[in-house]
């Protein structure tokens, strides 16, 4: 019982940073129908932004941690959203209305790009971190093992769980909302309208790099670690919680992720660390070939 | 007249671009490791240990009196980039190969140096399987300045049946080539001497959340985890050990010794065990090189003076044999027992170093001791 609990805290925060990134690939999926390939990537430029405005608080003597943390989390916001409005800007609006293929292509593309731009401009060590948020508590404590609750594992949830609610309020009740969710069903239906389609697709991109630095920076704070590779795996991962979930979905998002999560940290506990990714993207497999459209996701109508 | 004109200006071109190579005559040698990628840090050990070694064999004349020129070559500890570095080197017509770093990239890149009859002296590969294999296939070029693992692991091993016998031990590797093979003959020598391990477990390298794993020992009441693997896992692993409230020791080999497993684990490596050679950085007879590293604001730790010695003992050789084709050169090698900054070294038929030795050091803020146990 306390190992299972045990297992469950850590499986739900791993599942919580997944379920971030993969809300950035689930919306912009959700309203052009591309796979942002270079998300992972603007997840780690999120945690290395994350890193430096960290140094710079340290530089200029902040030592109150939430003051800390809560400016670091706007810059990191801000300095990575900028990254993902220019990568849309630059690689995919000069595509659109192209072959389906070649945004993805070009997506593939930036990611090497980002990778190799931080790997030359902060090397290609693996940067450590202390994190400001140390420490936890003894949650419960059975036959002589104690369950370890992190502050930093409560605060991932929470942010996690308070920034998904704020944005299914913005898509379901504000005029962004409702002309993301007019572009999704048809986009020149909607340009007709007056809805301004391009601005609609950079803000869906700005709102999911916004998320991604969310992660990063989570990321960054609760392993102490980051380097310039970190954005594959976890962008991998992240990718497929959002199809197991239903790309395009939201809420599916969120429940891939913590699903995924879930799957790792249980057959790594029970069976075997060594194949705990081959159980997670086996479980990936059986749920496309029974579900296609992913657990929350609506079966796609060819649109004539 | 045209035409006369361009063969006239092609041929000079010719002349003048053949005097320039015999004019700055130049015997090119490669040092090959990860030079980006997780293992980075031991890339530049390399890299720091192979240039110093050039420019101190240089200065001192050369080679047969042609001076070295350095050729670079970046693996990053992927098997598949070894071979293609390892191809590289053998286009750019390197005679001398200090490398590669991680056994599962030394191994396959030894194939290509065979056939290219290339000396390769890795100066960090310490699998037993990159000699063994290389003497049943008939390579006599191939050699290196560190110990094997089967040393290493009869010294971790030893050192746990005396000092920590009837507890329960966990022993992880990370699928590597090196990780598993080191963790697999401290098994068997642990095992030959009576102590069973409570677990075996296997961990992807790359990866960052080890929670899972970690729990599984804490709930098994693991005491010792033996960590066949490099720094930037171990240290993830020690780390989030004690933040998930696993007091286990934890005994780590070779692949450790840099300050950065300080740097990423933080607090939580002090007092975590491991295997190395006796550290030549420490031995009075090389202040004086070590002055020079240090100069240059470099700290040469781990392999770096293993590597400046495969350097530096293969010009020795090549210099005695008066050539630098692969076979005078190893012919040469195994002659004589050579003085180097690691020490003796004096090569046998497989090309291993006779006698190397292992201590156990211990991690204390940010730098390895020697264990005064």
């Amino acid at each position: 019982m306390e190992y299972f609990l045990q297992q469950l805290v850590n499986a739900l925060t791993l599942g919580a940073i997944y379920g971030l990134i993969a809300i950035g690939y689930t919306m912009v999926y959700g309203i052009i129908g591309m796979i942002n390939f270079a998300h992972g990537d603007v997840f780690m430029i999120g945690g290395f932004i994350a890193l430096i405005g960290f140094m710079i608080c340290v530089v200029l003597g902040l030592g109150w941690a939430p003051l800390a943390i809560l400016l670091v989390l706007l810059l990191t916001m801000a300095f990575t959203a900028v990254y993902g409005w220019a990568i849309e800007r630059l690689a995919y609006r000069p595509l659109r209305g192209s072959f389906r293929l070649a945004p993805l292509i070009s997506a593939i593309g930036v990611s090497i790009a980002l990778q190799n731009y931080v790997q030359m401009a902060q090397g290609a060590r693996s940067k450590p971190h202390v994190s400001l948020v140390q420490g936890g508590f003894n949650l419960y404590s059975a036959n002589g093992f104690d369950v370890r609750v992190g502050w930093l594992q409560i605060v991932i949830v929470v942010v996690t769980v308070a920034l998904m609610a704020g944005f299914t309020l913005l898509i379901n009740r504000t005029a962004l909302g409702r002309q993301q969710r007019a572009c999704e069903q048809d986009m020149k239906m909607a340009s007709l309208l007056g809805v301004n389609v391009d601005r609609t697709i950079s803000l869906t991109f700005v709102m999911g790099a916004a998320l991604a630095a969310v992660a990063g920076m989570m990321f960054l704070m609760y392993y102490g670690v980051i380097d310039f590779f970190v954005g594959f795996l976890a962008g991998i991962k992240a990718f497929t919680a959002a199809v197991l979930g239903g790309i395009g979905s939201l809420p599916g998002a969120m429940l891939g992720g913590l699903l995924i999560g879930l799957i790792e940290v249980f057959w790594a506990g029970y069976f075997s660390s060594e194949y705990k990714d081959v159980a997670a993207f086996g479980v990936l497999i059986l749920v496309l070939i029974f579900r296609p459209s992913g657990l929350l996701g609506r079966p796609e109508i060819e649109k004539v | 007249m045209k035409r006369f004109f361009v063969t006239l200006g092609t041929a000079t071109a010719v002349a003048i671009a053949l005097g320039a190579s015999a004019g700055w005559a130049q015997i090119k040698i490669g040092a090959a490791g990860p030079m980006t990628g997780s293992n980075a840090a031991f890339g530049e050990q390399m890299r720091r240990g192979a240039q110093m070694a050039i420019a101190d064999i240089n200065a001192a004349g050369g080679v047969n009196g042609q001076q070295l020129q350095l050729v670079i070559g970046d693996d990053a500890c992927d098997p598949k980039q070894a071979t293609a570095v390892a191809n590289k080197m053998v286009t750019d017509k390197v005679v001398f190969i200090a490398g590669h770093f991680c056994s599962s990239s030394s191994i396959p890149a030894s194939k290509i140096y065979k056939e290219a009859r290339i000396l390769q002296i890795t100066p960090a590969s310490t699998n037993p399987r990159l000699t063994d294999e290389g003497a049943a296939e008939g390579n006599k070029a191939l050699f290196r300045t560190c110990g094997r693992d089967d040393a290493q692991g009869m010294v971790v091993a030893t050192y746990l049946l005396k000092h920590h016998k009837g507890k329960k031990v966990a022993i992880l590797h990370d699928k590597s080539t090196y990780g598993k093979g080191v963790a697999d003959e401290t098994k068997k020598a642990m095992n030959a001497g009576g102590m069973r391990e409570t677990m075996y477990e296997a961990y992807t390298a790359g990866d960052k959340d080890f929670t899972a794993l970690i729990n599984k020992m804490k709930q098994a009441g693991v005491q010792i985890i033996v960590l066949g693997g490099y720094h930037t896992e171990g240290a993830l692993i020690i780390k989030q050990s004690r933040e998930q409230g696993l007091a286990a020791q934890m005994v780590g080999f070779d692949s450790l010794e840099t300050a950065e497993f300080g740097q990423l684990g933080g607090a939580a490596t002090n007092g975590v065990l491991m295997s190395f050679p006796p550290k030549a950085e420490n031995d009075p007879a090389n202040a004086a090189l070590v002055k020079k590293f240090r100069d240059a604001k470099y700290e040469p730790e781990g392999y770096t003076l293993f590597t400046y010695a495969a350097v530096k003992v293969w010009a020795d050789a090549a210099n005695k044999a008066k050539a630098t084709d692969a076979a005078a050169v190893s012919t040469a090698l195994r002659s004589q027992k050579w003085s180097s900054a690691v020490g003796a070294l004096e090569f046998d038929a497989k090309g291993d170093v006779k006698n190397a030795a292992y201590d156990i050091y211990v991690w204390k803020d940010g730098k390895s001791h020697p264990s005064t146990k």
